[in-house]
């Protein structure tokens, strides 16, 4: 067991992987000789060689789309987009091509790649450097989208993305790269793609995140507790899609409240999606409506103002309290 | 200080078969009678099937396809140049190409009446699956194209087909860009027919041809005659050599013109001119072929109407295969999006076959 931080979680689950299976490769934009502009990639060229770690052309559709052809053919590429503002350019290789794949030709020919982009705010970045989009890729379907909330599950969530037989788009926290470091374990773990963790049980409110917002939601969890008798069950949602929408289900059947916190902006966005199975399994054992506490439906801010539009503790235990007096 | 020349570039033209048939017996290619009968019978099972595929379209009994009378010589020519071990990937207008390799008429209709089933199986005969949007096959080929390097398969490359238009999108200059830097062994065959729907070569792009773009990427371009079968097999050919001796990758333009619509979907005369299509169609690459072989002395009158029953035949017997399979599982689609299984699908599998029969019931 060490303890590291979530760079070094996610640096070691690929070091692994790539020991373990000649046909990981890794490629993207200064992953090499640089070790990755976060150092995610570090040291892997010097261990696995320029071969199997590509400093590829400065170019999104051509590093997903040429991913894509050497998983077709039996490859396992992990693919970095360097942030994921950039991933657009090549969302047509992503909807056209790695989504379909399998059920263009009935199972025959399938795309196991993972393609890894930094995302969120909180950086104070550059503009492109602060999106939270996972909702953008998770409305395609037959494409995986995890977002691993801290250093141990960003390894095992990794690992099996890796070893998962299809695409999956592996959205990582970049504000929580270094913010916090976690015991992981040294030999192999794994943790299951499209299942949800329930961090913290509880029986008199639902609070719903993942990714980067998991930790002010916690400590809004922790501030409400502490000011009065309540008791929280916290879900953190890792797989975005598919999405295990049976563990937040039978978690709002037992405590009738729920709220959501998440970075994305609210409209049409993973929290639709929740509440949405929320109304087809468990209406009838709400007490309160399902609240939502996200950043609005406006372009990502300039980082002099990113403070007050990414949701903070304050903001999400306001929402906790007004639910449970509901 | 004046200017000085820092580099000079050139483009090599290649035509070996003239319109009238005289080969140029420098550059003959060494094909046996049988490689240059099959060569001529495939080119002449695409038009039947082109032909026939029309009809079946315009009766309702297939949806939309794109021709591909008039581009026989190009598909034909590389598919016969090809080495098993290499991997095909086309675009969408390359069936006599298809067929050449392995895929079943039968199942390229089905596909064209909007089954996936009908979708060949890319492990055999290493055929990737057509690729409607244009210029996405480009990347994903180099992409195959560095594993099979990686994965050190001998004698192996991929030739990946595409359209004038396909040159203007940016994946075709990231996957340009992308093989040139890994030197990977892909032959780009660019079908020149001058016509992107309604937009002209000249408005596609500057350029005074589409082969030197590929001296930018660092790796030679040429043009060829794409209407001449053994110009396009020569050049196909010498490609994949470099390809499978690792010098890397050749772009090839093939210059020929659209002489069918776009797609069913199109009407040429809105933006084609009659005296133009018509001169193209005096040069069709199957006759010239034909002429050839009757001046090589491989074919009679007798031998060409053999022929013709023959495709004919092929043609009738798919149509009647592929409209026989009537019997298509409704939920199948489910069983394709991931290759593990999630609730999310199996609950929505379930929901939609209850549907479909409460949908029975009252029907």
């Amino acid at each position: 067991m060490a303890k590291l931080n979530m760079v070094q979680a996610i640096n070691l689950a690929m070091q692994q992987e790539m020991a373990r299976d000649r046909d990981v490769l890794v490629m993207g934009e200064d992953v090499g000789k640089n070790g990755g502009v976060f150092r995610a990639t570090e040291g892997l060229q010097s261990q696995f060689g320029a071969e199997r770690v590509i400093d590829t052309p400065l170019a999104e559709a051509g590093i997903v789309g040429t991913a894509i052809g050497m998983a077709m053919m039996g490859l396992r590429p992990v693919a970095e987009i360097q942030f994921s503002g950039f991933a657009f350019l090549a969302l047509g290789q992503l909807e056209g091509q790695a989504a379909r794949m399998r059920s263009r030709t009935q199972g025959k020919l399938t795309v196991p790649m993972v393609l890894r982009m930094p995302y969120g705010g909180g950086v104070r970045a550059l503009e492109h450097h602060s999106e939270s989009r996972e909702a953008t890729f998770a409305h395609l379907p037959g494409i995986k989208v995890v977002l691993p909330s801290g250093p141990r599950n960003a390894r095992a969530l990794l690992a099996a993305a890796i070893r998962d037989p299809d695409p999956v788009v592996f959205m990582e926290p970049k504000r929580s790269y270094r913010a916090f470091r976690e015991e992981v374990p040294d030999g192999e773990e794994l943790m299951e793609i499209g299942k949800a963790d329930i961090v913290q049980t509880g029986t008199d409110l639902t609070l719903i995140s993942w990714g980067a917002m998991m930790r002010p939601a916690l400590k809004a969890a922790e501030d409400v507790a502490q000011r009065r008798n309540a008791r929280i069950e916290i879900i953190d949602v890792l797989t975005m899609s598919p999405m295990d929408k049976h563990t937040i289900a039978e978690s709002v059947k037992k405590t009738g409240r729920c709220v959501i916190a998440q970075e994305a902006p609210r409209s049409l966005s993973v929290s639709s999606e929740i509440i949405a199975a929320i109304n087809d399994k468990a209406l009838m054992y709400l007490e309160a409506p399902v609240k939502r506490v996200t950043y609005p439906d406006v372009n990502t801010v300039y980082f002099g103002r990113e403070q007050l539009y990414i949701p903070g503790p304050e903001r999400i235990a306001r929402a906790i309290e007004e639910t449970l007096d509901f | 200080m004046p200017r000085t020349e820092l580099v000079r570039f050139s483009v090599p033209y290649l035509q070996i078969l003239d319109q009238s048939g005289t080969v140029d017996a420098e550059f003959e290619p060494a094909l046996s009678s049988e490689q240059l009968l099959y060569l001529y019978r495939s080119m002449k099972l695409g038009r039947e099937a082109d032909e026939r595929m029309l009809k079946l379209q315009r009766q309702g009994r297939i949806g939309t396809f794109a021709l591909a009378t008039g581009h026989e010589a190009i598909a034909c020519g590389a598919a016969l140049a090809m080495s098993e071990t290499d991997w095909f990937y086309g675009s969408f207008r390359e069936p006599a190409a298809r067929m050449m390799r392995g895929e079943s008429l039968a199942k390229y209709m089905l596909m064209h009446n909007g089954y996936e089933e009908g979708n060949h199986d890319p492990q055999s005969n290493r055929l990737m699956p057509f690729s409607v949007i244009v210029g996405a096959q480009i990347p994903m080929a180099v992409g195959m194209a560095y594993a099979l390097r990686y994965q050190e398969q001998k004698d192996a490359a991929v030739i990946v087909v595409l359209g004038d238009g396909a040159t203007s999108e940016g994946d075709f200059h990231e996957g340009m860009n992308f093989a040139g830097v890994w030197q990977a062994p892909v032959v780009f065959l660019c079908q020149n027919n001058q016509w992107a729907i309604s937009v002209s070569r000249q408005q596609q792009t500057r350029s005074e041809t589409i082969a030197q773009k590929a001296i930018a990427y660092g790796f030679p371009g040429i043009q060829v005659d794409g209407n001449d079968p053994l110009a396009v097999y020569s050049a196909v050919k010498e490609a994949l050599d470099r390809a499978h001796s690792g010098q890397g990758p050749t772009l090839i333009e093939a210059v020929t013109y659209r002489v069918q619509m776009h797609t069913t979907s199109d009407d040429p005369t809105r933006y084609q001119h009659d005296a133009e299509v018509a001169a193209w169609r005096e040069r069709d690459p199957l006759r010239r072929m034909a002429l050839y072989l009757e001046k090589k002395g491989l074919l009679t009158s007798a031998g060409e109407e053999e022929m013709t029953r023959a495709v004919r035949e092929t043609v009738d017997a798919a149509v009647r295969e592929f409209e026989s399979w009537t019997e298509f599982k409704p939920d199948a689609p489910f069983d394709h999006v991931f290759g593990t299984t999630h609730d999310v699908i199996e609950e929505q599998r379930a929901e939609f076959l209850a549907e479909l029969a409460k949908e029975a019931d009252h029907g």
